[in-house]
């Protein structure tokens, strides 16, 4: 029996190409920023979305109509897309800045998913093709800002639920239930759709892309647009005054009784 | 870079009475037993945290001796009253030149990872541990030739050399353990072996402490030197049997700019051979490894927690899996080739391959090495391992692993108190075989029923009974079966030029 009308799900997964978490990093000798000439990936978090997406569809079947994969960034950052596909996104949205561009700023990112989102809203015949979930890693590696999700939430003026690490839809009533990852242990959220989810560490492991997976990966759509398409400024409220590494580590020394562990701190005026 | 895996040392699953019958050596009468008299003259050049004894002033128990009494697998067993960390050359030398003249025999020893019992005495000989001789001497950038002393654990060299874009020209699971010295010592092989060759092409020198204290440095870091007799090679190779390793020189290779992996899930063992053609021919210089992994063995990697495991649909119906892995110059260039490798393979009329994984990250990448590297770590969890790393014809793999397991089960020996499972995984693409029958415990019966067997099988085919793993104790009486009489000879000849009186790793190698 096919889903009623307006009992559909429609995710958005937005998905980052950052540095990749097990290089070794290294600041520039200007101190402007780090070498940028390493391994990068898709960031761990926006694995985790993608992942979840498309298990919700391996759980709701036909009722998650479309997974879209999008990302911002330059050339290279199609093959952050083309992975989303090859782990089972149905089409991709590439906005393209130039290589020589600094990475947008959180606000910018967001002002351009909720332009992306109210076009695509706008455009639908049906109600039920309008996005109304979308899935975005908690932060990314390479700023660990962590507010992308919350600021897309308060433009869209849609329910946010942060750092999830269990997610269950139930797309008749449209509410989400949603574990959040807090201090404490777990938060339990009940939610109306639209929603933003933001995806913490435990709430899934990504699979491995399969080899026929890639292939149709390939041949996935993906729609490319600039930034002006949308509307959205890029310019940089934020000026980064100085990178530079944490100062290094020297060594301890082992004392030989209490008595010289008071005389040492001490010493270092504690 | 991840952080390589170091093994986990569970000296409690030890029972000292679990001997291994065949290879139970005979004490050798020739050899002079350590006295405290001995330790004290040791006291007076080495510093008192390099000297771990019985005998000494002020003595360690003897469980402090276990982790270098004892082999990595808990199979072999030494009663080594002493242990000495030699911080220098020179006092490795002056360790060598004593037990020469009292005949006191010397076992040296690295990561003690070895997996034939070549790294622990076979009674109490001095244990000399290289661990503390363990500093980089020099790297030259631009030829990417490194000089290091022999007990550097490989993956530190390989962190070392990594900021200079270039890698180790070996690569083995035990890398967060072994040390270069003794990966020399055995000519260790290794996953890498396929693109970057043996120890005896990338080592360009040694620096070598003979049996009677001389020191022979050759540790040259020219790249050609053809002056005489390349002493060298006898070393690689040698297990400790003609002298001690306490210098390397080593030729790095460039890191490759771009790495890809994937795991290929089979239908049957017959694809591995012509799948082996066609990877070879459509990736040509860009194929650094070919792997081979049988569903057995894959499935103990699994659970026992190695790496991340394929989906279910992936390995349904698989029988064996292939790790591919590439490296080159340029990521497009690489992809490239893998893409029209992999479209190729999966719109054949007759696949080769059911599916596979392709590494999307770093972090995946490692993962599906994981899974292959862990095989040794998951059968060692899983029961006492019986290892056979042999040479044979590669359409012969999984003939001689369903054979045996054949044989055992014809003896009666395959059941959950003896032989649990017989797998088989490894180096396709130097035709190199690890044949691993897991057992319950080490009995007797199991291992008189595979030896001879395995050995008689491996000689009809004209193969090797050690690819790799060096011969050890575990492998003295099955030497003639992949050398002549006049072989032997010869090397008993060698052995007896550089080590005249038998001190050297007694007991091992020539026995």
């Amino acid at each position: 029996m096919r889903p009623s009308a307006s009992r559909l799900l429609n995710i958005l997964v937005p998905v980052k190409r950052a540095v990749d978490y097990a290089v070794k990093i290294r600041v520039n000798p200007q101190q402007t920023g780090i070498d940028t000439n390493v391994k990068h990936s898709m960031n761990p978090f926006d694995e985790i979305a993608v992942e979840e997406a498309v298990r919700l569809r391996e759980r709701l079947k036909a009722s998650v109509t479309s997974i879209r994969a999008i990302t911002i960034g330059p050339a290279k950052s199609a093959d952050t897309l083309r992975t989303a596909l090859a782990m089972g996104a149905d089409s991709a949205i590439h906005i393209e800045i130039p290589e020589s561009a600094p990475s947008p700023e959180p606000l910018a990112v967001a002002k351009t998913l909720r332009a992306v989102i109210e076009r695509h809203n706008a455009k639908a015949a049906k109600e039920e093709d309008k996005v109304d979930l979308v899935i975005l890693g908690k932060q990314s590696i390479d700023d660990d800002l962590g507010v992308t999700g919350q600021m897309l939430a308060g433009l869209l003026g849609w329910s946010q639920a942060t750092f999830a690490s269990k997610l269950e839809v139930d797309v008749e009533k449209k509410e989400v239930f949603v574990v959040r990852e807090i201090d404490g242990g777990g938060e339990e959220l009940r939610c109306r759709l639209p929603l933003v989810v933001t995806t913490d560490l435990r709430l899934n492991e990504p699979r491995y892309a399969s080899l026929p997976n890639i292939m149709k990966a390939k041949k996935k759509p993906i729609e490319k647009l600039t930034p002006a398409d949308l509307g959205v400024d890029y310019t940089p409220m934020f000026e980064t005054l100085k990178v530079a590494e944490p100062p290094k580590r020297v060594g301890g020394g082992k004392v030989a009784n209490v008595d010289e562990l008071v005389a040492k701190l001490r010493e270092a005026g504690i | 870079m991840l952080p390589s895996r170091a093994y986990a040392r569970n000296w409690s699953r030890f029972s000292r009475a679990n001997f291994s019958s065949a290879v139970h050596p005979v004490p050798s009468s020739h050899l002079t037993s350590v006295s405290e008299n001995d330790v004290a003259h040791f006291a007076k050049f080495l510093a008192p945290a390099s000297i771990i004894s019985t005998l000494s002033s002020k003595p360690s128990s003897a469980e402090e001796l276990d982790p270098f009494n004892n082999d990595w697998m808990g199979r072999f067993h030494g009663r080594s009253t002493t242990v000495l960390k030699p911080k220098s050359t020179s006092e490795v030398s002056q360790i060598l030149k004593w037990c020469n003249q009292k005949r006191i025999g010397v076992v040296p020893q690295g990561g003690n990872t070895g997996l034939v019992g070549g790294s622990v005495p076979v009674n109490d000989e001095v244990v000399l541990s290289l661990s503390n001789l363990n500093k980089v001497r020099s790297f030259d950038p631009v030829s990417g030739i490194l000089v290091a002393d022999a007990g550097c654990i490989l993956q530190s060299l390989t962190d070392y050399v990594a900021p200079h874009n270039h890698i180790m020209p070996i690569d083995l699971g035990a890398k967060g353990s072994c040390q270069i010295g003794g990966n020399v010592a055995t000519n260790a092989g290794g996953l890498r072996l396929l693109r970057y060759g043996s120890l005896h092409g990338t080592v360009l020198g040694l620096e070598v402490v003979l049996p009677d204290g001389t020191i022979l440095d050759q540790l040259t870091t020219l790249r050609k030197d053809n002056t005489g007799y390349d002493l060298k090679q006898l070393f690689i190779g040698a297990e400790g049997t003609l002298g001690v390793i306490t210098g390397v020189s080593i030729l790095t290779p460039p890191a490759p700019q771009a790495s890809n992996n994937v795991i290929l899930a089979l239908p049957s063992f017959d694809n591995v051979l012509p799948l082996y053609q066609t990877v070879k021919r459509q990736l040509s210089e860009i194929l650094s490894a070919f792997e081979f992994i049988d569903r057995t063995a894959y499935d103990l990697a699994v659970k026992h927690g190695q790496g991340r495991a394929l989906a279910d649909e992936e390995t349904d119906g698989a029988e064996c899996f292939v790790l591919v892995e590439t490296s080159g110059g340029r990521r497009e260039h690489d992809e490239e080739k893998l893409n029209d490798l992999l479209e190729l393979l999966l719109s054949a009329e007759k696949p080769l391959v059911n599916t596979g994984v392709l590494s999307q990250s770093p972090a995946q990448f490692s993962s599906l090495w994981a899974l292959r590297e862990g095989v040794t770590e998951a059968v060692s969890k899983e029961g006492k391992a019986y290892k056979y790393d042999i040479s044979v014809p590669l359409s012969l793999f999984k003939e001689v692993v369903d054979n045996t397991r054949e044989h055992l089960r014809s003896k009666g020996l395959l059941h959950d108190k003896a032989v649990k499972y017989v797998l088989g995984y490894g180096h396709v693409g130097d035709g190199n075989l690890h044949l691993n029958i897991v057992a319950d415990a080490y009995l007797p019966e199991i291992e008189s029923a595979l030896e001879p067997y395995i050995y008689e099988v491996v000689a009809s085919h004209r193969g090797s009974i050690s690819a790799e793993h060096g011969i050890g104790v575990m492998k003295t009486h099955a030497l003639p079966y992949s050398k002549s009489a006049i072989n032997i000879e010869l090397m008993k000849k060698i052995k007896h030029v550089f080590d005249p009186n038998g001190i050297m790793n007694p007991g091992k190698v020539l026995g």
